[in-house]
């Protein structure tokens, strides 16, 4: 395409995060019940899914802890089939992804990596953090498709 | 009354890639599986088909599809889905339908006609589907959840990349003996090593690839089995098909995220081992009456946490079995005789019935030269997508 052009950012997802958390940081965004304080993410708006729960409690979104441990990572070596969005023109370029443990939360969570982190800048346990990022730009429709990334606490990536 | 039915009839196409339909192979299954049970399809009182997702509307009602193939003859039909536990649940409906005396008869197919690579969710813009929101957002493939339970048992157990690779070097090895398998060809450890990384810690001979294939079964009521004769057939004790429980705290596909266990306390256990307890607690057994297994070795390293779910050994304890032998062919406990997805690749709604035709082989003594000697009792172990966990438990 050539050309600078005014990209749009917009959450490849809407509602499950946000850019301007209560202290300005980039943060998850959960639902919790308040008749059983289980977390959700993805978001659950319709109903609770903890099949203990009193009931009649309402689901409020709920940022998530900032910081967890990373349960497990692996990359994807090969280009991965549609939905997801990658040009086929172009040399493939692993991706990283991180299983993250919230402790706070009780659960794990599944992200890609910040630009610039692999593999072996990794290790089961490590602490990371999240942060915003963009998945991929589309010209045509003048969009950057916003996302979620992980990234260790203290790196530069 | 016996809550066993009999297992009179097994057989398959041959898997590969064919590039044939889904109904040819299916059709081909049944006849074996028909024949083999010294039965005609006008006996049938009821057929079963596991759905695909791959072949449009057919694959949808593929018990009708199946039923057409074979020529309309007014059995009772389902069809039924649950990804890669499809097959296994087609088996526990037609076990259903037999012991509720609705059927005397029934035909299980399952077929499929697989696309290269990875798997892919339905097509369409569709934010509302876990399994399309996976792909669009994270890129996250099979194999890529596969990775990362093989990167977790590297980190809490010790296991290692060469653990991994003895599991595919047994499997080829056995895959040699069976004439259906797709490759049947012996792989060393260092042809796994030599391969391509696909998901790190991960390689290509690591990951089962994709097929085409069928699989069929002629399972019937103890008392039509009697009155044909047949006083001893293999039989199918129990079928369990349970969902895993609140909250699930292991990241499963296709999900992005695991419950919170900030609300309820998790059950001891993986759900992978609740699948098969649930099995021996219907069978009244337990894995040491088991004289062999097939579980699902959608990867190497699954097929290590598969023994320790179902009850090989303790929990981290997998490695040391593969690496004692114990789970080869001639080892104490034989897992994969058939040589398992590593040697047959996925074709979904198949492989679990597939599954149950090895078993039947090994407790008829009939599998040749990957027969397990005396085998009395195997056990079946899969897991579908979004919560569908089954095992089956056969008997001679
Ligand atoms: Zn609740």
């Amino acid at each position: 395409m050539g050309g600078v052009l005014a990209l749009t950012r917009t959450p490849v997802v809407s509602g499950w995060f946000t850019e301007t958390a209560a202290d300005g940081g980039f943060r998850l965004l959960g639902t919790r019940c308040s008749a059983c304080t289980a977390v959700f993410f993805p978001r659950e708006d319709a109903y609770c899914r903890n099949p203990h729960c009193p009931g009649g409690g309402e689901l409020a979104e709920v940022p998530l802890s900032p910081r967890g441990r990373v349960w497990s990572y692996t990359d994807g070596r090969y280009r991965p089939p549609a939905p997801y969005v990658s040009d086929p023109a172009e040399p493939w370029e692993p991706y990283t992804l991180v299983a993250v443990e919230l402790e706070a939360e009780g659960m794990v969570v599944l992200g890609q990596a910040a630009p610039g982190v692999g593999v072996g800048d990794l290790a089961v346990g490590m602490e990371v953090e999240v942060v915003g990022g963009v998945l991929n730009e589309d010209a045509d429709t003048r969009t950057a498709w916003t996302t979620w990334r992980f990234k260790p606490v203290g790196g530069d990536a | 009354m016996s809550a066993d039915v009999a297992v009179l009839g097994a057989g398959m196409h041959p898997w590969g890639k064919w590039g044939r339909s889904f109904v040819e192979y299916g059709r081909a299954a049944a006849r074996a599986a028909l024949a083999d049970a010294g039965l005609d399809w006008t006996d049938v009182g009821s057929v079963v088909g596991a759905d695909t997702v791959r072949s449009g509307y057919p694959g949808y009602v593929a018990g009708a599809t199946f039923a057409r193939a074979l020529g309309w003859q007014g059995a009772r039909v389902t069809s039924v889905y649950a990804a890669c536990a499809s097959g296994a649940q087609a088996i526990g409906t037609a076990r259903a339908q037999i012991l509720a005396g609705l059927a005397d008869v029934v035909l299980v197919v399952g077929a499929d006609a697989a696309p290269k690579g990875f798997f892919a969710p339905a097509g369409g813009d569709r934010p509302d589907d876990p399994d399309w929101l996976r792909f669009r957002v994270l890129g996250a493939t099979n194999p890529a959840y596969f990775a990362l339970y093989a990167r977790r048992r590297m980190a809490v157990y010790g296991d290692t990349r060469e653990d991994f690779a003895l599991v595919k070097v047994k499997n080829a090895a056995a895959g040699t003996l069976n004439p259906n398998a797709r490759y049947r060809k012996a792989v060393s450890a260092e042809e796994v090593a030599a391969s391509a990384v696909v998901a790190d810690p991960l390689r290509l001979l690591d990951i089962c690839a994709t097929s085409d294939g069928g699989a069929a079964l002629v399972l019937t009521s103890m008392d039509f089995a009697r009155s044909r004769g047949i006083g001893d057939p293999v039989r199918i004790r129990a079928v369990s098909t349970v969902t895993p429980t609140y909250p699930r705290t292991v990241l499963d596909l296709p999900d992005i995220a695991t419950d919170s266990a900030v609300a309820v306390r998790p059950a001891a256990g993986s759900f992978r081992a609740s699948i098969a307890r649930a099995a021996y607690e219907e069978a009244g057994l337990g894995p040491d009456d088991l004289s062999l297994a097939e579980v699902y070795d959608l990867s190497t390293a699954l097929e290590l946490e598969w023994y320790e779910d179902i009850g090989l050994c303790g929990e981290g304890e997998g490695a040391k079995l593969v690496r004692e032998g114990a789970t080869a062919l001639g080892g104490r406990i034989p897992v994969n005789a058939s040589g398992g997805l590593a040697s047959f690749g996925e074709a979904v709604p198949a492989q679990a019935i597939a599954q149950v035709c090895e078993l039947t082989w090994q407790l008829r003594g009939t599998a040749g030269e990957r027969q397990v000697p005396g085998a009395r009792a195997g056990i079946t172990a899969n897991q579908g997508l979004f919560g569908h966990g089954s095992a089956v438990v056969a008997v001679r």
